[in-house]
């Protein structure tokens, strides 16, 4: 099967006057359908620049992400614009519900920007809201929410609009362990289910209890990917 | 969808916009209350000179054009009807008198205004007859005459005024009415230009028969479009004399400028207030805003969607408060007592509207120039 999204030896350097900072170093992978990354690394390595590259927001200094065949560099800043909210979904840390929507409301917004919105959309949010469980919270505002419910509502607005590439960042660093794992458990079976190319970054091995692929990235660099099981069980337990 | 966004949240948020809305509200009033009583008092002081059916004031030559200090000689008047291009010429004198009412109440100032019959300067009457003598004891009032004081058409009035030392009683019959025509703040009657000479208050009675003087001459053309240079024939052709055109007569009554100014730099600065207002208020609100612009930015929001949920709810709130506003001085202006010279209907009203509708925007246009420099990276935390 090919992949949905490929980084080929993406680099990413910012420079503030005279100092450089090599933030992403050649990092090469691909994400196939229905795969589940884990990005690890330790603070400063590069996760959160790796993931806005990903995702259209930040051109690579060198090397090329490709997402659906479509090389991102050969897009202008429009176009990007369109593709982020056609092809990606997005889940922030926290706090990244609009606070004067609806839970609904909030998940529709993906389809009202596509100009998807129609007559089916309505059964097609609640379904996806039955699916996290947020059934009876339909109607209510983000700030009566608890922090995984919140996290959830994200998770059905990354996914609403039938993107190719989900992405989150330390999705769940504002949870408690608990909380944590069943919004973790839930975002992998959908990207199982909907054959996305997932990919979350995260602090906490434990959340790679449901992934597919570890990508371990340290100062820039990767160290190693590990897609097998075994070793990604082992690597958990350890610490 | 930038819509979409915009109603969503002032819907949401209805209390804080409502609150903004009233402050609005409150702006409006302020200046539609300058702006009318801009018109008011400026109608007091002019509205007679501005009905006058004539497109060019003779004044004596040197006076400032201040009609109170003009005198123009009767013969001028052949002179300045022998110009090629007038059509008619009428002698105007302005005086100031007091209005004797009966059953004790206080006598009140009215305009004494000396007007030859059928020549310009003589306003058309509504009721009763014109005046049609040279000297006759009766005159045409303006309706507020009727409504203020109580007078009829066909009554006896007293008007007093003082010459040399003495106080003088002279008796003169209404005959006709005419519609607003106030001088300098008083309500004007009209009356034959030698009554007018008789009347009017003077630091000696003249018995002895020098010539007849009025203030100025209000000069009907036969082509009104001519008028500047009709201007400069009759001065040239005329000695002593200074020709003007009726915006310039108006703006030379003394404090009419000057007044007008005032109100237009207060009215000028209230709706700078509001500018700032605004712009402060949704400046603020926006800074408040800025992460959720980003991740708005970062799912795939365009500009145009993110600069009309600004701007949308910019105006929305604005139009809410001026809309409030403009009701709540409508009522004020009903119930206000009549004697107040506030005048809704002008058209310095309409501006005022206007201008009040497009300080949303104006005030907004720092927001949403903010709005849009937000950079959907700061989603993630990062910046470029
Ligand atoms: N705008 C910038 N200018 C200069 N350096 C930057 C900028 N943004 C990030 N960096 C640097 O790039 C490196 C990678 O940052 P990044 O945020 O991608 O790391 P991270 O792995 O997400 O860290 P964390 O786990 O703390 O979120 C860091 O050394 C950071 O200081
Ligand atoms: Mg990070």
């Amino acid at each position: 099967m090919s992949a949905i999204l490929e980084a080929k030896s993406v680099s990413k350097i910012y420079k503030n006057g005279a100092s450089e900072v090599k933030a992403v170093d050649s990092a090469s992978f691909q994400i196939h359908p229905g795969e589940f990354v884990g990005l690890v690394g330790p603070s400063g390595s590069g996760k959160t620049t790796m993931l806005a590259m990903l995702a259209a927001l930040l051109v690579p200094t060198h090397g090329d992400v490709l997402i659906d065949g479509i090389n991102l560099r050969d897009m202008d800043e429009k176009e990007r614009v369109k593709f982020r909210r056609n092809r990606i979904g997005f889940t922030f840390q926290s706090n990244n519900l609009v606070p004067f929507l609806t839970v609904r409301e909030n998940v529709e917004l993906m389809l009202r920007l596509n100009n998807l919105y129609d007559q089916d959309s309505r059964k097609k949010v609640d379904e996806l809201l039955e699916r996290l469980g947020l059934c009876e919270r339909k109607n209510s505002l983000p700030n009566q929410l608890s922090g995984g419910q919140k996290q959830r509502v994200s998770i059905a607005r990354s996914l609403i609009h039938d993107p190719s590439v989900v992405l989150a960042d330390e999705p769940t660093a504002s949870l408690d362990s608990q909380r944590a794992f069943q919004v973790t458990r839930l975002y992998a079976d959908l990207i199982h289910e909907q054959k996305k190319a997932g990919i979350m970054v995260t602090h906490d091995l434990r959340m790679c209890e449901f992934v597919d692929k570890i990508i371990q990235i340290s100062d820039g660099k990767i160290v190693s990917i590990i897609d097998d099981r075994e070793t990604i069980k082992a690597m958990i337990s350890c610490g | 969808m930038g819509f979409y966004l915009a109603v969503k949240e002032v819907w949401r948020n209805r209390g804080r916009f409502v609150l903004i809305s009233l402050v609005i509200a409150l702006i409006t009033t302020l200046v539609l209350f300058i702006a009318a009583l801009a018109e008011g008092l400026a109608d007091s002081n002019r509205e007679y000179l501005s009905k006058v059916d004539a497109e060019l004031f003779v004044f004596q030559k040197d006076v400032d054009n201040l009609i109170a200090t003009s005198r123009i000689g009767r013969s001028k008047i052949n002179d300045v009807r022998r110009v090629e291009g007038v059509k008619d010429v009428g002698a105007i004198g302005f005086a100031t008198g007091s209005l004797i009412l009966p059953d004790g109440r206080q006598p009140v100032n009215v305009s004494l205004i000396g007007v030859e019959p059928n020549s310009p300067g003589m306003p058309p009457v509504l009721t009763g007859r014109t005046i049609n003598t040279l000297k006759g004891n009766e005159a045409v009032v303006e309706e507020r005459f009727l409504t203020r004081f109580g007078v009829k058409v066909g009554d006896d009035i007293t008007i007093k005024t003082i010459q040399g030392t003495k106080e003088k009683f002279f008796s003169i019959r209404v005959v006709g009415s005419t519609d607003g025509q106030q001088y300098q703040f008083s309500p004007a009657m009209f009356m034959p230009f030698k009554t007018w000479d008789q009347i009017r208050p003077q630091a000696q009675k003249t018995n002895t028969a020098g010539e007849l003087t009025s203030n100025v001459l209000a000069v009907r053309l036969k082509n009104p479009e001519d008028k500047a240079a009709m201007a400069q024939n009759i001065q040239n052709q005329v000695d002593g004399i200074e020709v003007i055109d009726k915006q310039a007569t108006i703006d030379a009554v003394p404090g009419y400028k000057v007044q007008q100014s005032t109100l237009n730099t207060q009215q000028f600065f209230t709706l700078l207030i509001g500018v700032l207002v605004i712009g402060g208020f949704f400046q603020i609100q926006l800074l408040q805003k800025i992460p959720l612009i980003g991740v708005l930015k970062a799912i795939g929001s365009s500009n145009t969607t993110i600069a009309i949920s600004v701007i949308a709810q910019i105006i929305m709130v604005t139009t809410f408060g001026v809309f409030l506003g403009s009701a709540v001085t409508l009522l004020l202006s009903v119930v206000l007592p009549a004697g107040i010279p506030i005048v809704f209907n002008g058209s310095s009203v309409f501006l005022a509207i206007l201008a009040l509708l497009a300080i949303g925007p104006i005030g907004g246009l720092v927001s949403v120039r903010v709005a849009i420099g937000v950079e959907p990276l700061i989603a993630l935390g990062l910046s470029s």
